[in-house]
């Protein structure tokens, strides 16, 4: 279809984390990280220094890489950029918010959840086309 | 409905009724197959999200799992490790393939998560000749990598439904959409169009029908002008010739005839024409 953007065949991609640091630092160690040559990384530490421009710069850029196809958040996070995580349509990369430590995880947040619900509302009514 | 007075701009002839007729075959067909596909994409639509609503739960899982794994590492390995951790990144060793699934014509992106044994070596994700944890909790460390990869394995899955769950929900739409407009849109106005196309037809046989009859009418009424004039100019020359013969004026002798006609209509029997050659003779004889 014309409209839909075509989907990359990847046959490797990264795994970009936006969370806070332990977060980071667990999917480090099994192995998700990347710095290329320009020191570039695909993971961005959050901390009370980070400003919410940083994190939306980030974001911004791990969901207009090529080589990404996952971008994972800390919900808090997300709730930060709020505007922005739902905002994006695109299908690839993925955006998939993970509980935090610190933060207790809340389903309701979730703008894919969110989505889910709304459309188990919304198929039940829609679902005879007549 | 503001469907149902609309029609297609075409000139009525058997040959338009025929190309519409074809085309109105085509969109019910259409129809019937975007509805099979719409419907195909619903139950797998059904299918995901019950996947993603179970996959949430299980992600939650093992995000704690791999949080406690990491306090406990922290905890017997010292903070330091958190150092270590971060500034020996070099280069991703768990990395994401992705490819497409076909779902009724609908690509849906799949990403496996796979280990990428070139990549990283020098790094902390490859197993053995990690330096993270060496001086003590070396086996926490390890414990915590793998809580993590587990973690990286759900998170993999869930994002790979949740794409699918996006482009099918844009395909679905897309296909009610179609659905929608041939059902409501195009067939009734293909069917407008037939039935306008129909009735001109009728209109114009019922036209050339009433014009045939006109002109035979008109042609009866001619012969019969023709017939009556022929008939009154017979008359007129046989008055002539009585006039002549007996030498009486014209106007008499069409009276007489007139006379006669009478008098021998009053008898039944032969034919008029036959009469007035009767007549005649009798004239002359005298």
């Amino acid at each position: 279809m014309a409209g839909r953007p075509s989907i990359p065949t990847n046959s490797s991609a990264l795994i970009a984390i936006i969370a806070d640091e332990d977060t980071v630092t667990g999917f480090l160690l099994a192995g998700v990280g990347n710095v290329d040559l320009r020191k570039k990384t695909n993971y961005l530490i959050v901390d009370n220094k980070t400003t919410v421009k940083q994190i939306e710069d980030a974001f911004k850029e791990f969901t207009t890489r090529e080589d990404i196809a996952i971008v994972l958040i800390s919900q808090y996070v997300a709730n930060m950029i709020r505007f922005l995580v739902d905002s994006y349509n695109r299908p690839v990369p993925a955006i998939l918010e993970i509980p935090s430590k610190d933060h207790p995880y809340d389903p309701a947040h979730d703008s894919v959840l969110s989505r889910v619900k709304y459309l188990f509302s919304a198929e039940s009514v829609a679902s005879d086309r007549r | 409905m503001s469907g149902q007075t609309q029609r297609l701009n075409v000139v009525p002839t058997v040959t338009m009724l025929g190309v519409m007729k074809a085309r109105l075959v085509g969109a019910t067909r259409g129809h019937a197959l975007l509805k099979k596909k719409s419907d195909a994409l619903t139950v797998q639509f059904r299918a995901i999200l019950k996947k993603i609503v179970a996959a949430k739960e299980s992600m939650g899982e093992a995000m704690r799992a791999s949080s406690f794994s990491l306090a406990e590492a922290k905890y017997v390995a010292g903070d330091g490790v958190r150092h270590v951790v971060l500034q020996s990144v070099r280069s991703a060793s768990l990395r994401v393939r992705s490819h497409q699934e076909n779902v009724a014509g609908v690509k849906l992106p799949k990403f496996t998560h796979f280990v990428d044994p070139a990549a990283g070596s020098a790094g902390p994700s490859n197993a053995s000749p990690s330096l993270t944890g060496l001086a003590r909790g070396g086996q926490q460390v390890a414990a915590c990598r793998a809580a993590h990869v587990k973690a990286i394995e759900v998170l993999v899955e869930l994002a790979s439904l949740q794409t699918s769950f996006l482009t099918l929900d844009e395909a679905i739409k897309t296909t009610n959409r179609r659905v929608n407009a041939l059902e409501n849109v195009v067939k009734p106005r293909l069917e407008n169009t037939i039935s306008y196309i129909k009735g001109e037809l009728d209109e114009l046989e019922r036209e050339d029908f009433f014009r045939l009859k006109k002109i035979q009418g008109y042609k009866k009424r001619e012969i019969e002008r023709q017939m009556a004039a022929a008939k009154q100019f017979a008359e007129e020359q046989l008055a002539e010739e009585v006039a002549l013969k007996r030498g009486i004026s014209v106007g008499a002798a069409t009276n007489m005839l007139v006379a006669v006609v009478e008098i021998i209509s009053c008898d039944a029997g032969a034919p008029e024409s036959h009469l007035f050659i009767e007549w005649r003779r009798f004239c002359f004889r005298r």
